[in-house]
């Protein structure tokens, strides 16, 4: 039992976090709304740090770690709300194409895995519980994976970007790039199919569950820091509003949630990456918690911000989107919830 | 990264298992330790389990313990709630107390003190706060002066709220040494033999009927100079101590709130057999609860982690103690609401535990410090916000 993270682990997440302070700054954000882009110059330094690689194989050009060791640096990116799709990249498309060529699919992965470690394309990947719905980042991914619910079970699949037909669906945070993908299943896009599919799908879901987890992290983080700073900082009635026992409650409870989904994502992570049998519950606690945390800190960063919270011009606004997104996004709070009782009740 | 006890605390595991399946009474079998005659009872079910030296497995074995790490003793705790064995009536001592006198205890106060509480033959009762002064601790106005003939001190003033003080032997209890000093400098942290001339308990029934928690006055009681814990003076810094305890580590094991978990689970399985519609609109009432006790052991293992690796818990402890008082009500609550016209049944029912449980989690957001006061200590020091 030693339940935190490797020097080494930490040493590469303050890395990434000290380019992430020079390179993704809210006026950097606030430019990727304007002009919204899968790969960018600072995916590019991303790239070269080996982030993009951090999942692939060391032999098409990665690092070959899990997600104990991507999780810290998602929940960074979440910190500042990256416009870039690091968690669905590499978080949930990376892993996904490694299962499938070990499993000798026979599907190509190698050019898509190489391609995702040099930085040069991003992957979008469709959530299967939601079939017809917007797919994250597909504005502009150079590849998709999808899923069809054929007669025969779920089929995955994959799609050339730069061939499909996508429609741009505008989302309250510009930064997560919607599109529905027009394509018809065929043998030419199928990857798997049956049981094997079943099962890329699920274990896809709870990675796609702890990523998101691990960003809402960094989100309520920062919401959290932004709204302490201001709490200390705003004067009403001669004194800090921060001094007001009213105030210093709703930022405690926050921060307490915060607190408790922290071990929670990360027992999560390491679940998935030493193939628990409980797994999928860790995952969607993981979820659950983390989406739950984050909403909570949402509210109480535009309650204690007040009318200037409720502007374009204030900060705030670009964390509460992306927070509010993916509080829904591979199954919110609620859905979580309902899963794991399910699997707690057949267990029994 | 490793989530994974190892084959030493696996093997710790089987022998604690062992023992409980063979000595264990069985569940709620005790009468309550709110009762003198459930006191004794417990106390006697301690002396057998100090006699084979599994009542504090984290002291060093010279004082009646194993001398194993935290992850041992959770992993014991975990046996401990697994096998349903009583509550722990010396839990004032073995959990507050004792990490306080290995802190800033005396050879000779540690020697004197350590091995009868846990062997409960001594049990020790809590005396901090006053009709005036709860969440204003350091408002404290006992007063403790300097005997004029012999070497010690006279105490003069009224406790209350004290748990087991109905029937414990000792009184660990902080009185105003220095009534001219800065409200928090003045404070002294003393041990009472609660069979001292002059101290007289009020037993206080609770909620339930039962006395757990009485008030103390004490009338010119002497205390000798070595029953002083810590400095003089330096009181309030001994007594965050015992708080840090007390809403940190370990007073509160997460196996408790895991087993209750796992019990609501087998209710609401119940539920669902017998009438589905009611049960499925707890469902989410129960699916959170289950989650909360899960967010609790893996913040545990989070935070005994850090301290193994050398670091300290600060403020977290109120962040803690916030969780796992809310933790229990939830279990709790969700229970009752599952149990519909038979949660109010009190006695010895069936399903009664859960309310006698409710009752009793009902006070965790209250005891060791409100959940307001820490929900203060989160803001001001984890967040710094400005003293109000």
């Amino acid at each position: 039992m030693h339940f935190a993270f490797t020097d080494q682990q930490l040493e590469f997440r303050d890395a990434v976090r000290q380019v992430l302070a020079k390179e993704c700054t809210t006026d950097d954000v606030r430019a990727a709304y304007d002009a919204p882009a899968a790969r960018t110059a600072r995916w590019a330094t991303l790239a070269e740090l080996g982030v993009t690689g951090l999942t692939v194989p060391e032999d098409l050009g990665g690092l070959g770690l899990g997600l104990v060791d991507l999780v810290p640096l998602v929940e960074e990116a979440g910190r500042v709300a990256l416009p870039e799709p690091l968690g669905t990249t590499v978080g949930i498309a990376a892993p996904l194409l490694v299962d499938l060529s070990a499993g000798g699919s026979g599907v190509p992965t190698t050019p898509l895995l190489t391609g995702i470690a040099a930085g040069a394309l991003t992957v979008a990947v469709a959530d299967a519980r939601w079939p017809g719905a917007p797919v994250a980042g597909a504005d502009g991914a150079e590849f998709l994976l999808l899923v069809d619910d054929g007669p025969d079970g779920p089929g995955l699949h994959a799609l050339d970007g730069s061939a499909t037909t996508v429609t741009p669906a505008s989302s309250l945070d510009p930064t997560r790039r919607l599109g529905i993908p027009e394509w018809a299943p065929s043998a030419d896009t199928l990857l798997v199919a049956g049981e094997a599919a079943r099962a890329a799908i699920a274990v896809t879901a709870d990675r796609a569950a702890v990523t998101t987890g691990a960003e809402l992290l960094g989100l309520a983080d920062t919401m959290i820091a932004l709204t302490a700073d201001y709490a200390r900082d705003r004067q009403q009635f001669g004194k800090a509003i921060g001094s007001f026992q009213a105030v210093k409650h709703l930022l405690a409870g926050a921060q307490v949630l915060l607190e408790f989904a922290r071990p929670v994502v990360y027992g999560a992570a390491w679940a998935l990456d030493t193939r628990q049998a409980d797994a999928p519950r860790a995952a969607s606690v993981a979820k659950a918690y983390a989406s739950d945390a984050a909403l909570e800190a949402a509210r109480v960063a535009l309650q204690v911000h007040g009318a200037i919270g409720y502007t374009w011009e204030c900060d705030v606004h670009l964390f509460l989107k992306r927070t509010w997104a993916l509080a829904e996004a591979w199954g919110s709070a609620g859905d979580h919830r309902a899963r794991l009782l399910d699997s707690l009740l057949a267990g029994r | 990264m490793d989530l994974h006890y190892t084959d030493a605390q696996e093997a710790f595991r089987a022998e604690a298992r062992g023992w409980l399946e063979a000595h264990a009474p069985a569940p709620r079998s005790l009468p309550s330790l709110d009762t003198a005659e459930g006191f004794e009872a417990h106390r006697a079910w301690e002396a057998e389990l100090a006699a084979d030296r599994w009542s504090v497995v984290s002291w060093p074995e010279e004082y009646g313990g194993r001398g194993v790490g935290i992850l041992e003793w959770l992993v014991f705790e975990e046996e401990y709630w697994r096998a349903q064995a009583p509550l722990r009536v010396s839990q004032n001592g073995v959990f507050l107390l004792a990490p306080t006198m290995f802190e800033f205890g005396t050879d000779a106060q540690k020697a004197r003190f350590l091995p009868p509480m846990a062997s409960a033959t001594e049990i020790w009762c809590q005396g901090w706060s006053e009709p005036d002064a709860g969440s204003d601790l350091a408002g404290i106005r006992s007063r403790a002066r300097r005997s004029d003939t012999e070497g010690g001190w006279v105490l003069s003033g009224q406790k209350t709220w004290a748990s087991r003080g109905a029937f414990a032997e000792w009184c660990f209890g902080l009185f105003r040494s220095d009534p001219e000093a800065e409200r928090h400098r003045g404070l002294t942290y003393f041990l009472v033999d609660m069979a001292t001339p002059g101290v007289t308990v009020r037993p206080i029934p609770q909620i339930d009927g039962e006395t757990g928690f009485a008030e103390l006055f004490f009338e010119d009681v002497f205390v000798p100079d070595d029953l002083v814990l810590g400095e003089v003076g330096k009181g309030w810094n001994v007594a965050m101590a015992t708080a840090g305890s007390e809403r940190g580590l370990s007073l509160r094991s997460p196996a408790r709130y895991s087993r209750a978990a796992d019990r609501l689970v087998d209710l609401y399985a119940e539920t669902m057999a017998a009438d589905p519609n009611r049960a499925q609109r707890s469902a989410d009432a129960v699916a959170r609860a289950w989650m909360d006790a899960e967010a609790y052991r893996l913040n545990t293992l989070w935070t005994a982690t850090r301290v193994l690796d050398g670091g300290s818990v600060g403020p977290e402890a109120s962040a803690n103690k916030i969780h796992w008082s809310e933790t229990d009500l939830a279990i709790h609550r969700a229970a009752l609401d599952l149990l519909g016209p038979a949660a109010e049944l009190h006695g010895d029912g069936v399903d009664a535990p859960w309310l006698d449980g409710y009752l009793f989690a009902l006070a965790g957001p209250i005891y060791a410090g409100t959940n307001e006061i820490q929900r203060n200590v989160v803001a001001e020091r984890m967040l710094g916000l400005p003293r109000g």
